[in-house]
């Protein structure tokens, strides 16, 4: 059965969405934020996690953005395949959306053209679109302002099948290490292990979209999971990297069928300030 | 907490800056001036190509930051600091302009210690992500300098009581590391 929708009418949910990640903290990552400091030790890593509650609660109350780097948006659809679409290309709609919510939410423009001649699109377009065509005649929308402190810290690398979850483990964490404060701890870790390059660094960046606390469903990869968090947390990185137990709010690893030949392993950050909103239509 | 809180008011003298300690906790009031990538690389092509500066920076600090934009009624949007590495290849530049301290958020490469060493500067920590309450500690806003470049243009900013962090002092010793280093679980 056919369910018709025009492209046109994700215009004003996107922005609503872009605004909404913008300004509020989930209840998820509010609560994460607040386990931490009941267990953070350090007391400047303490006064930290105080302030960025408080302004988490500040930015909300008065509909600011939590951070100033409202990001590069990442868009995810996943599109039920009985729906078809008129209007404008959904493309254009997406941007259209990312557009309007940046300019009427008072966001920073933070898109530049062209990565080599670096002039500014002044309106946060294009944004990164992802879609899957799934079974149904839903669609689901994430999107997730991607500010570029976190961003910019991630990381790719082709292990050989010998290096194995040892090497997993230990390229997951120099990553992690080597950005220390500059990513803004606590951190998400998301991590994506197999698929082609391509595939290997979107699941990295969909793992991030796990609520903070929920496991792997597979044993082997919630046990990891836990393992690297807890040698993130001995760092003594520590919020914003002035030294703590709390460097990382949670790991999550999503993995996919891989090449007999490769071990692929990306990692992508996400600061302390996650930013995401969704919504099902 | 072990270190002093010190409250200090622009414009600073060197003395005041050569006496803070790495972990001090500063609240600054006064002016201050932003600038980041783009802006220092035009401060950069300025002295390259023999032109004046937009503005005097002797005895200032400058402020790593982009903000959002100012809600209509409002002086600004939300602000705080960028990641300072990023900048590390200007710091000498700016050094030798007469700036005293940097505000930002991060680590930054060794030789920037060093640097902060040689001319008796600081480095400053502010709070990566608390861009809703560092918005409202400040007072004014008003653009000096490029314009063009939207948020990285160079702006005087007036704050009060904007809580710092001593990162790097004058005697080149860095609160990252003795902080990690305190904190860290070795088995």
């Amino acid at each position: 059965m056919s369910r018709l929708m025009t492209t046109e009418e994700l215009i004003p949910v996107i922005a609503k969405l872009c605004m909404d990640a913008c300004y509020h903290l989930s209840d998820n990552v509010k609560k994460a934020l607040a386990d931490a400091y009941e267990k953070e030790e350090s007391p400047y890593g303490r006064d930290t996690l105080k302030l960025l509650i408080e302004n988490a609660e500040m930015a909300s109350k008065e509909e600011m953005p939590v951070c100033h780097d409202t990001g590069m948006t990442v868009v995810m659809m996943e599109i039920g395949q009985d729906i078809t679409w008129e209007g404008m290309p959904l493309e254009d709609a997406v941007n259209e959306g990312v557009r309007k919510g940046y300019v009427e939410g008072y966001l920073r423009k933070s898109v530049y053209l062209d990565p080599l001649d670096r002039v500014n699109s002044n309106d946060n377009t294009p944004c990164v679109l992802h879609t899957d065509i799934v079974p149904g005649d839903k669609v689901k929308i994430f999107v997730m302002p991607k500010g570029g402190g976190s961003e910019n810290m991630g990381g790719y690398t082709n292990l050989v099948p010998a290096d194995g979850v040892e090497g997993v483990k230990k390229f997951i964490l120099d990553t992690v290490f080597a950005a220390g404060g500059k990513a803004c701890p606590p951190i998400v870790v998301g991590v994506g292990i197999g698929g082609t390059m391509d595939k290997t660094t979107l699941i990295a960046k969909q793992a991030l979209l796990r609520p903070i606390g929920d496991r792997h469903p597979k044993k082997f990869y919630a046990d990891l999971e836990e393992e690297l968090l807890e040698e993130i947390n001995k760092s003594g990185i520590g919020p914003l990297g002035m030294g703590g137990r709390m460097t990382a709010l949670d790991v999550h690893i999503e993995y996919y069928p891989c090449h007999i030949t490769a071990l692929p392993v990306a990692v992508n950050i996400q600061c302390h300030s996650v930013r995401q909103a969704s919504i099902k239509l | 907490m072990e270190n002093k809180v010190i409250k200090l008011t622009t414009p600073l003298t060197r003395d005041q800056i050569l006496e803070l300690n790495a972990g001090d906790v500063v609240y600054l009031t006064g002016n201050i001036y932003t600038a980041r990538d783009a802006a220092h690389r035009r401060i950069q092509d300025n002295i390259e190509n023999n032109r004046p500066q937009p503005l005097d920076l002797e005895n200032q600090i400058i402020f790593y930051v982009g903000p959002t934009p100012a809600k209509p009624g409002k002086v600004i949007g939300s602000a705080a600091p960028t990641t300072s590495v990023r900048m590390d290849k200007y710091v000498e530049m700016t050094l030798k302009l007469g700036v005293l301290g940097m505000i930002g958020k991060g680590e930054r490469a060794d030789y920037v210690t060093d640097l902060y060493k040689k001319y008796g500067g600081v480095y400053f920590l502010s709070i990566g992500g608390a861009s809703a309450m560092i918005g409202n500690q400040i007072k004014e806003n008003e653009i000096v300098a490029y314009e063009d470049l939207g948020t990285e243009s160079i702006k005087r900013f007036y704050v009060e009581d904007m809580r710092l962090i001593v990162g790097i002092d004058s005697k080149g010793k860095s609160f990252f590391e003795e902080q990690v280093e305190k904190y860290k679980i070795v088995d």
